[in-house]
């Protein structure tokens, strides 16, 4: 099954590594992860995204709550949230393809953040499955780089990580 | 007043009423030994390699309820001291570590004697801090000793750049320290106890499983009082022998790879399991799988939320200190003032004497070759029990775990969750510190003895009168052992040669060798050792029979009650 999980971490040097440490010796999965300083300056907001049976999951949280670096952890999975992810792709964008590319973009609420005479950047966001389904509707052929942020997520209504 | 670096590192060991450090010096450190140099609060101990340092500074805070302390220099002291700190994390032990590091602006430089010391220890710590300002230190290590000896115990570790050392601020201790994002949970949650206390009543074929976790919490006595108000069958783990006394009727001897039969057979066929600071570790239940083959109620009480439910589900967990949790799991007990089935009891009790009339650790002393448990049993005879013991890795750690009866907690001293061979000296020194009139064996193997043999050396400096008993089988008798059993017999690099004169060396670093190769000698030389030369070292080198293996044994991967006997062979 697959998981968000949430932490709040002291904005310390190194607090990073010490999870990232924490699923390579334990050998947990890490599809995603992202971090960034939260509203409070002293705290880091890390979320990962990670694949593994309940029992597996359990134990990551288990673990992660144990580092000393960590103040809050949340399984956001477990209840009602949001994930949102931001992609920028650059593609090819000259003769026919120049309008479907604008079209396509327009239809999965993208932006086109920068053009030249070949090629756009269009900014995406949404859930993993959308950026992914925005890729397929495309030619391979004209993609000519991708970057992705990574899922960040946030529990619904009153449900909220926070020390 | 502004005070250095150095100074004020010394003065908070001071204020942690530090009695010893032990160490190695270097460039790094070279401000901070200064300093140690000019007081006389604590002593510096000058081992003969870092290796040694973190080992006697681990075996200080297990013998005792103290916190070790160590400090080695950067780059290759860090490198040494390793392996000594991921011992004391598997063994979760309070200790604090102080490394030197090349000074703040060298850092990422590739420097002399540079290495990522918070990156290399980072998995084999509790926690590890570099000091980037000297305004920090003071609260750093206020911060590390705190963490070391709090919630599940380990080694902390602070690396101190050596301008560090050299720069001034205002000195100032605190006296209290909070982390918000670490609160340790000890008292245990009173409905899960309670639903604990009713189990224990139901109980038909209770077993009471402790492991070190009773050790490093001094949960002894209330463990002993819970077991004895039950009248429930203990069995200890190698970390947790004394937990409860061994010689007590009620105690089964240890469990796991080489338990008892009738530790083993009970651990397997109880019906409600009550573990105690123990970890279901895969030397002790075997195969998982074959382990929850048997349908049982299990409660279990640890101080890490992440030991419970990690290989075998639990059906009532508890997180809190052993000894909080016991004393208020002993209210409830009387609380609801009911006895636990007599009947069932008896009958249980029965069939644990019927498995313990197996006498698994029954071997034969022959007239001409001497055999290893032997030796263990003597020792225990004429130590009258009441040494401080411990060991290196190996068949020899298994018999002295097997046959030396722990009536009290923190006499068997020993590396059971990392097996680093090579302890057993240097433990043995760390154990004379902290107790600084004990009596202390080192049981070893000619293998491991050789690993920090070079501590031969500090203990004649620090007049350590340590009884090194070696069983010299002239094989790493364990590789040897599993080569009979698993690999053909062949033994693969086991075989021991070109072995040093273990009594001339002994006498070369000014200590009293002796060789024992006749049964009808070993008592004899034991005395000689423990009452001529009480108050020196002696290296009692037992020439031991070479084809003796431990019995009993659960082979890896096989489940508790599929021991290999001694009697079956
Ligand atoms: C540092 C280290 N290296 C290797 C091992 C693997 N090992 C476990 S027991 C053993 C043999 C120990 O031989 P010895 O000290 O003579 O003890 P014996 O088993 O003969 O009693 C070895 C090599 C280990 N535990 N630790």
């Amino acid at each position: 099954m697959r998981h968000i999980i949430s932490i709040l971490i002291e904005n310390e040097a190194g607090a990073l590594s010490r999870v990232a440490g924490l699923f390579s010796a334990r050998g947990y999965n890490i599809e995603s992860l992202t971090v960034a300083p939260t509203e409070d300056a002293s705290l880091s907001r890390i979320t990962i995204v990670t694949m593994g049976s309940d029992d597996v999951v359990e134990q990551i949280t288990k673990q992660l709550n144990k580092l000393i670096d960590v103040v809050k952890v949340v399984d956001l999975s477990e209840a009602a949230h949001i994930e949102r992810e931001l992609m920028l792709v650059k593609v090819r964008a000259m003769g026919p393809d120049r309008d479907e590319m604008k079209r396509l973009a327009d239809i999965f609420r993208g932006r086109v953040i920068d053009v030249t005479d070949k090629t756009y950047v269009i900014e995406l966001t949404g859930d993993g499955a959308k950026l992914d389904s925005f890729l397929e509707s495309i030619d391979r052929a004209l993609i000519l780089e991708t970057v992705r942020t990574g899922v960040s997520g946030i529990g619904r209504g009153e449900r909220i990580l926070k020390v | 007043m502004q005070l250095t670096g150095a100074e004020i590192l010394v003065r908070c060991l001071q204020e942690e009423k530090v009695e010893h450090v032990f160490g190695y010096p270097g460039g790094s450190v070279l401000y901070i030994y200064d300093e140690l140099f000019k007081q006389d609060k604590f002593k510096p101990v000058l081992v003969r390699h870092e290796q040694a340092a973190v080992h006697a500074a681990d075996a200080y805070s297990r013998s005792s309820s103290k916190i070790g302390v160590c400090m080695v220099t950067s780059g290759p002291g860090v490198t040494n001291a390793v392996t000594g700190i991921a011992t004391a994390y598997m063994d979760s032990v309070p200790m604090v570590i102080i490394s030197g590091q090349v000074p703040t602006a060298y850092i990422g430089q590739d420097a002399f004697q540079e290495c990522d010391t918070v990156g290399i220890t980072r998995p084999c710590v509790k926690h590890n801090f570099l000091v980037k300002d000297v305004k920090d230190l003071a609260l750093t290590i206020k911060k590390a000793f705190y963490l070391a000896k709090t919630g599940r115990p380990g080694p902390v570790l602070i690396d101190v750049p050596k301008d560090i050392t050299t720069h001034k601020c205002e000195y100032h201790y605190p006296k209290t320290v909070s982390l918000r994002s670490y609160n340790p949970v000890v008292k245990g949650h009173s409905g899960q106890i309670k639903k604990a206390a009713q189990l224990l009543l139901s109980a038909q074929r209770p077993v009471i499983y402790a492991g070190g976790g009773v050790i490093l919490s001094d949960a002894s006595e209330a463990l002993t009082k819970l077991a004895r108000a039950l009248n429930f069958p203990v069995t200890n783990t190698l970390m947790g022998l004394g937990g409860y006394p061994a010689t007590d009727a009620q105690n089964l001897g240890m469990l796991g790879m080489h338990g008892t039969y009738e530790a083993n057979m009970a651990m397997q066929h109880c019906d409600v399991l009550i573990a105690v600071g123990s970890r279901f570790d895969d030397r002790v239940i075997g195969n998982p799988a074959h382990f929850g083959s048997v349908p049982r109620k299990i409660i279990h009480i640890d101080i890490d939320p992440s030991s419970i439910s990690k290989r075998v589900k639990v059906d009532v967990p508890i997180v809190g200190g052993v000894p909080e949790v016991l004393t208020e799991l002993m209210k409830q007990l009387d609380a609801i003032n009911e006895t636990p089935d007599v009947k069932a009891l008896a009958d249980w009790w029965k069939q644990i004497e019927a498995w313990r009339g197996k006498k698994s650790l029954k071997y034969k002393q022959g007239k001409d070759v001497i055999m290893p448990q032997y030796v263990v049993e003597k020792l225990y005879e004429v130590t009258k029990g009441d040494a401080f013991v411990t060991s290196d890795v190996g068949q020899h750690q298994m018999w002295a775990a097997q046959y030396y009866k722990f009536d009290k907690p923190r006499r068997w001293i020993n590396s059971g969750g990392l097996g680093t061979m090579g302890v057993g000296l240097p433990y043995a020194m760390g154990v004379r510190f902290a107790n600084p009139k004990a009596t202390v064996a080192c049981v070893t193997g000619e293998a491991s003895i050789q690993m920090c043999i070079q501590e031969l050396s500090t203990a004649k400096q620090f007049r350590l009168p340590i009884k090194i008993i070696n069983l010299n089988n002239r094989y790493l008798g364990m590789v040897r052992q599993w080569q009979e059993m698993f690999h053909g017999n062949r033994h693969a690099e086991s075989y021991v040669d070109a072995l040093p004169d273990f009594v001339k060396l002994a006498e070369a670093y000014g200590h009293v060798g002796m060789q024992i190769t006749k049964p009808a000698d070993v008592e004899g030389a034991l005395k000689e050792a423990f009452t001529t030369h009480k108050n020196e070292l002696v290296f009692l080198d037992f020439l031991t029979d070479q084809t003796a293996n431990v019995y009993p044994m659960v082979a890896a991967g096989k489940g508790l009650s599929e021991m290999i006997l001694a009697e079956d062979l």
